[in-house]
């Protein structure tokens, strides 16, 4: 089991200097701040939160974008800071992402056959006949035609360009692979076509993914295991159905009752958080969720919670470890809410 | 994947490739009229340029003895020999402004093409490294455009020594900040685009990332700029060569020939006036062609 293991996070953490007049000392922002994980071959490991939890930045560190401020990250058992510049660039064609925006992501003035090729033109040796038939072969397994290789991405509507994006990352033969929101710019017809695709990649490329989103009724089709991140921690991770059959965190499980369900005889209770997402400049004390939590207690805004195995998960949650949870009530809505979908 | 199938074949009736592309930019460039009527008389004078040697009716250098100052064939006592007159020294007005036109193109296109080329590089390499690097260069052309450009193109001229090709270098010196800032700017726009990011994680290096991913997303203001610096170019080689920094008399280039004929403008306007319009002729077609040019290659204008 262990030799599935491709990726090895262990407290990775990124911080920002901001600076605030040119005088002033630089502050830090801790977009990430201590999150662990392992992605196994064939597996999905689902990042899930809010805007500005640090879901892309994680992205940026395992796609080695940016480097770490705290941390290792191992790759197919390799760790990224020890090799050098040539191990580096070894490892990097291993990790290949997916982005949000598929109108961004594609080179305007490159045609789709020269945007598949210049991975193997930079990577390999390969010759120019043998790159241009694994472009093809790859636009064939995307879904992609074949007249479609002199064309331009202007040409191209949301879902196919995700398709032409998804089969560039793939044309390394990555054992990775990043997908930054990859969905959720699209009409929900075509996600399901890329869902699909996806799935279908994994099963036949043995892909490790790890699945950035938002959107937790795609979690739901696609994740093996899901992590609930909030102000730059995780906090709860575990199996899909545990954490969706029964959350325990009170974040996720206020981001569960937020899921629409497709049931109009469906009573929803919806628990509602109070405030903002506070700055990750000026994290509060203690546990970060204590301001916004229905569950709090003195505890929690003293002492930062670490994440303990709860029921099969990891939760990092004081009130949970302390059997606090709250009234029966809201534990049934969500369960019921879960079961209905 | 029949479903993908069944998606893209409703895409195809699309025109592929370059030329749908150049018929999108004509559609634009043509509905702006000033911008034709530019781009023909350009053309016109590339042509003239091209074959002087046999449309002009004699040589740039001939003197006619018998015939000094004679005037223009519409006024009185012009002659059909000399359709624009002759010169002080007897020499052909038309023909010299005929030769003269490949001087003022020479030297547009070579200012435009050293100006562009080193600004493209010095602003790409700005951009793309940022930091220090970033601010020492654009230090640097900001101390240059705090120049008047014609006063340090004078000066950069008396240094070097007064002659044509150290006119036009001192042009391109001058003008080249202008490309930098361009460059910098679009380039400091593309770079964190996501196209970019990827051909990095795919290990796409430095070098071509900056060439060959970012540059070509980043041409359509430059050469917006080059139309329209190119007339700065003829106007200022032109300025230079009447301050008699530039060309060196007996040289027909237009500005040379301005300051020559200076003496005889009360006596004889079409020695004066003829390379004249023949330099602002050149210049407003061109400032036309670039403006079309500007709103044919601009996406915020483009209404689709």
């Amino acid at each position: 089991m262990s030799g599935d293991i491709v990726l090895e996070a262990k407290d990775l953490a990124r911080y920002y200097p901001v600076y605030r007049g040119a005088f002033a000392k630089p502050v830090e922002l801790k977009a990430l701040d201590g999150a662990s994980f392992t992605l196994e071959r064939r597996k999905t490991l689902a990042v899930v939160g809010e805007s500005g939890c640090g879901k892309s930045t994680l992205a940026r560190l395992v796609t080695m974008i940016e480097p770490p401020t705290r941390g290792e990250l191992k790759i197919t058992g390799i760790e990224i800071a020890a090799g050098g510049a040539k191990a580096m660039r070894q490892l990097r064609s291993k990790v290949q992402i997916v982005f949000q925006n598929p109108y961004g992501s594609l080179n305007p003035r490159q045609r789709i056959g020269a945007a598949l090729e210049e991975p193997l033109l930079v990577n390999t040796k390969l010759s120019a006949s043998e790159r241009r038939e694994r472009a093809r072969a790859m636009m064939a397994s995307v879904g992609l035609r074949k007249e479609h290789y002199e064309r331009y991405p202007h040409m191209f509507s949301g879902g196919q360009r995700q398709r032409i994006a998804i089969a560039r990352a793939l044309m390394l033969d990555p054992e990775i692979l990043v997908l930054d929101e990859p969905v959720s710019a699209l009409d929900v017809s075509i996600q399901a076509q890329v869902l699909n695709l996806l799935h279908d990649m994994q099963e036949r490329m043995n892909l490790a993914y790890m699945f950035i989103s938002h959107d937790l009724s795609v979690v739901r089709h696609i994740a093996d295991e899901v992590m609930v991140m909030y102000l730059g921690r995780p906090v709860e991770h575990g199996p899909r159905d545990k954490i969706f059959a029964n959350p325990q965190h009170p974040y996720t499980r206020a981001l569960l009752s937020a899921t629409p369900v497709a049931d109009p005889t469906h009573k929803k209770e919806r628990i509602v958080l109070k405030g903002e997402l506070p700055s990750p400049i000026s994290p509060p004390t203690g546990c970060p969720f204590h301001p916004r939590c229905p569950l709090a207690f003195e505890r929690c805004s003293i002492e930062e919670p670490k994440l303990k195995p709860s029921r099969g998960v990891l939760v990092s949650c004081h009130a949970v470890e302390e059997g606090r949870t709250g009234g029966a009530a809201v534990d049934g809505a969500i369960v019921e809410g879960a079961a209905s979908q | 994947m029949s479903e993908a199938a069944a998606q893209t074949a409703t895409a195809d009736t699309r025109q592929t490739g370059r030329l749908a592309l150049i018929a999108e930019f004509w559609a634009y460039f043509s509905e702006n009229r000033g911008a034709v009527y530019g781009l023909c008389f350009f053309v016109f004078i590339c042509l003239v340029a091209i074959f002087a040697g046999f449309i002009a009716p004699h040589g740039p250098y001939e003197q006619f003895r018998d015939a000094l100052l004679k005037p223009p064939v519409f006024q009185d006592g012009g002659e059909w020999r000399f359709l624009l007159g002759t010169d002080a020294v007897g020499r052909d007005v038309l023909s010299r402004i005929i030769f003269g036109s490949r001087y003022s193109l020479f030297v547009g296109c070579v200012v435009v093409s050293v100006a562009l080329v080193a600004g493209i590089l010095v602003g790409l390499i700005a951009g793309f490294v940022g930091g220090w690097v970033d601010t020492l260069i654009m230090r640097v052309m900001d101390i240059i455009l705090a120049f008047p450009s014609l006063l340090l193109a004078l000066a950069l001229v008396a240094i070097l020594g007064p002659s044509l090709t150290n006119a036009m270098i001192a042009i391109a010196i001058v003008q080249q900040p202008h490309y930098v800032r361009l460059t910098r700017a679009s380039v400091m726009g593309e770079k964190h685009r996501d196209y970019v990011t990827a051909a990095k994680v795919a290990g796409v290096r430095p070098l071509r990332l900056m060439f060959v991913t970012i540059l070509p997303n980043c041409l359509a203001p430059l050469i917006v700029q080059a139309a329209l610096s190119f007339s700065n170019a003829i106007l200022d080689a032109a300025a230079l060569g009447f301050l008699g920094m530039g060309a060196q008399p007996p040289i027909p280039e237009w500005g040379t020939m301005l300051a020559e004929a200076r003496e005889f403008i009360l006596r004889a306007w079409w020695v004066v006036t003829i390379p004249g319009v023949a330099i602002l002729l050149t210049v407003l077609a061109i400032n036309l062609m670039g403006d079309g040019l500007r709103d044919a290659l601009d996406p915020k204008l483009k209404r689709s």
